[in-house]
């Protein structure tokens, strides 16, 4: 089964460049891919993975409030009992921030200098190292394509 | 004429054969084609050959004349130079209110403001969407007494204010006339722009609140307004930027924003304003990027492209109606957050491009703008870069310099013909606005910034110290602008003020009124103002309108 990851976009900005290009190179890279679309709250993404039953979710911030939006994700996926969906990031994130991020459990952030190389390695490499439980969600079948769209 | 051009296509092959040839076969090129970042492909070397459809008087002629390809104007920079306008906002109002001060203390001529995410997607701050956002990015405003503060101590009729908002447009312009009048400015002699692009939003910056054909209706209701009582203000500026950041080549940023300036202008027509009433206050926003020669091209290209469909599609008579102006800024993506101190460099080159290109106004980045928004270093560095190309470099003295290059005049012409193409297809398509609805616009731009993403993963395009030069030493440390966690706090209280302060049966009353002319015809504005007087907030203002006109969902496309 290929490894399937959420791109989302949280906050109120519109940068989707970059999370465009993500989601079309992990795509070409054979991964499941599912795009949220812009201006979604932590909740709304949290939902998005579980629906979706997804491996990976990568966010795509770029506004400044990741210090608001990552620990809302984390701790709405462990209140939910599926922190072992890898959460990481991407965007404009400090480097100061970057080891506050990892303490609370983002797994690893791809700045926009990572390559697409470095982005689909790194996924493969975190999913190898503790992948999700992948006989509960064959057992559970097709995932609902819920409200996310992809092309 | 016709024996020279066959002499120098004869002479060509033979310099091929005989020089070229011998040379490369010891000393083979870099590359086996060099490419602008657009995609196109250039020539070795340009002649009059490959400018030889190019008639100088009908496609250049001279500046302040159709087709407008050598400027807007007669004079040019050798009248003024160009407007520096470095755009500001974070915090509260009266921390961007400083930043101005500062600005204009350093010679900055005109004003810009950059308003934080809440405001610019029409939440107020103390709504739940905002928290992690208030002034973050840009400035708070949630009323008027927001923007009174704003631009406290600011002649409004000396200093043009420009304001980058777009759904919530109209009601900021609102908020600038109710300022405006309790100021004691004369309407009349109000400078200035608001962006209020809402087409470019669907495809590229991503900042909406209702769907394009409600969104519409509130551009042509700003636009008409302001054609009766605005003489001096531009109410709508047309934007590339946010297609050329979001990766599209520079024949779409040109293709796009222009099919965007056919929309607006075919939306105040069908409302019963003549062309010429309006079209010389429509003004435009491009980037500047860093490939020099297509990018002074584009510029060039866009004026002509503009002026033709003006006088040939719309009937335009005054010639201020087939005149583009623009606003330039450089390139965000350009920006490296490794070294930034090579942003300046690379800033520097872009500006120059949009000097040599005509540009009306120009904000440079600071060299910070990979890392976080400016700081006070980082713009004056920036503003003096600007002063610097206007003072010393010696370009304003001759108009539209570059003119007459072979190379420019064939990237000119085909930047040209490239957004007639385009104009061609999303005609057939239904236009501009079927063709945001069908994705076709969005999809356009995603193959455009996919495909530029991978030339530039397999090396075609450098990123000196990314993708090349790479210092694995520790990046150089500058000193970022300060979050002041607390402006947050202090708008939240701002607000708290506010709303303790009106008269809430009144703004009641004013929203009211609102809605009623929301689900008819007229003209939104006036019932705007008068609830932006009473001190409704922005937020209620949305907010109320949303049954009226819905919200916009987008069916994202990668």
């Amino acid at each position: 089964m290929p490894i399937k990851v959420l791109v989302a976009k949280p906050g109120l900005d519109g940068h989707d460049r970059g999370a465009k290009i993500v989601a079309r190179a992990l795509r070409d890279a054979g991964m499941e891919v599912v795009y949220t679309g812009l201006h979604q709250t932590p909740e709304m993404i949290v939902n998005a993975a579980i629906q979706e039953d997804v491996d990976v979710v990568g966010v795509s911030i770029l506004s400044g409030a990741h210090m608001t939006i990552f620990p809302k994700i984390m701790t709405m996926l462990a209140e939910r009992e599926v922190d072992d969906i890898a959460v990481v990031g991407g965007g404009v994130i400090q480097e100061a921030d970057i080891p506050k991020l990892k303490e609370i459990g983002v797994r690893e952030i791809f700045n926009a200098e990572a390559s697409t190389q470095d982005l689909i390695d790194g996924i493969e490499r975190i999913v190898a190292q503790t992948g999700r439980d992948r006989s509960r969600r064959e057992a559970a079948g097709t995932a609902g394509a819920g409200q996310a769209a992809s092309r | 004429m016709q024996t020279t051009e066959r002499t120098i296509a004869d002479q060509q092959r033979e310099w091929e054969q005989l020089t070229l040839l011998p040379f490369t076969e010891r000393r083979p090129e870099a590359r086996e084609a060099f490419r602008t970042q657009g995609g196109a492909t250039l020539e070795r070397v340009y002649t009059p050959e490959h400018v030889a459809d190019v008639d100088y008087l009908r496609d250049i002629g001279f500046p302040g004349q159709f087709p407008y390809t050598r400027g807007p104007y007669p004079t040019m920079y050798r009248a003024q130079p160009w407007t520096m306008r470095q755009i500001a906002g974070f915090g509260t109002a009266d921390d961007t209110n400083q930043r101005f001060r500062y600005l204009i203390a350093q010679g900055q001529t005109g004003i810009s403001t950059d308003f934080d995410m809440p405001t610019l997607m029409g939440y107020d701050s103390d709504d739940e969407r905002s928290e992690g956002e208030v002034g973050r990015e840009g400035v708070a405003i949630d009323s008027v007494d927001d923007m009174l503060d704003l631009y406290a101590g600011i002649d409004l009729e000396k200093i043009s204010v420009s304001m980058t908002i777009n759904p919530s447009a109209w009601i900021l312009l609102a908020m600038y006339l109710v300022t405006a009048e309790e100021r004691g400015f004369d309407r009349k002699k109000l400078s200035g722009t608001i962006q209020n692009d809402i087409i470019k939003e669907y495809v590229a910056q991503k900042e909406w609140v209702y769907p394009p054909r409600p969104a519409m209706r509130l551009v042509r209701d700003s636009i008409t307004y302001s054609a009766e009582h605005l003489p001096r203000y531009n109410p709508v500026n047309v934007s590339g930027y946010h297609s050329r950041e979001a990766g599209s080549t520079a024949i779409q940023e040109v293709a796009f924003t222009l099919a965007a300036g056919i929309a607006y202008v075919e939306e105040v027509v069908k409302a019963g304003i003549d062309v010429d009433d309006f079209a010389p206050r429509l003004s435009f926003f491009f980037v500047s990027q860093i490939d020099f020669l297509e990018e002074v091209a584009k510029f060039r290209a866009a004026r002509r492209v503009w002026a033709r469909v003006m006088k040939e599609r719309f009937g335009a008579k005054k010639p201020e109606s087939m005149r583009l102006r623009f606003h330039c800024q450089t390139a965000g993506v350009s920006c490296t957050a490794r070294e930034p101190l090579n942003n300046i460099a690379r800033t520097a080159i872009e500006a120059l491009a949009a000097v040599c290109g005509g540009a009306q106004s120009l904000h440079t980045n600071g060299y910070d703008e990979a890392l976080s928004i400016p700081s006070e270093p980082a713009m004056k560095i920036a503003l003096r870069t600007q002063q610097i190309i206007a003072e010393e470099v010696g370009i304003i003295g001759t108009i539209d310099p570059l003119a007459g290059s072979y190379a420019l005049e064939r990237l000119t012409s085909d930047i040209e013909k490239g957004c007639f193409d385009y104009f061609a297809e999303i005609d057939k398509r239904g236009g501009t606005i079927k063709c945001i609805e069908d994705n076709f616009l969005q999809m356009e731009l995603a193959d455009a910034a996919y495909d530029l993403h991978r030339r530039k993963e397999a090396g075609e395009r450098h990123i000196v110290t990314v993708t090349k030069y790479r210092d694995e030493s520790a990046n150089p440390h500058v000193e970022l602008h300060h979050v002041d966690e607390a402006a947050s706090q202090r708008q939240l209280d701002r607000l708290a003020k506010t709303k303790a302060n009106r008269d809430s049966a009144a703004v009641q009353k004013a929203l009211d009124e609102v809605v009623r002319v929301a689900k008819t015809d007229e003209n939104i504005m006036p019932a705007t103002i008068a609830a932006v007087r009473a001190r409704a907030t922005g937020g209620e203002i949305i907010k109320a309108l949303r049954p009226v006109f819905g919200t916009y969902v987008e069916t994202p496309v990668f």
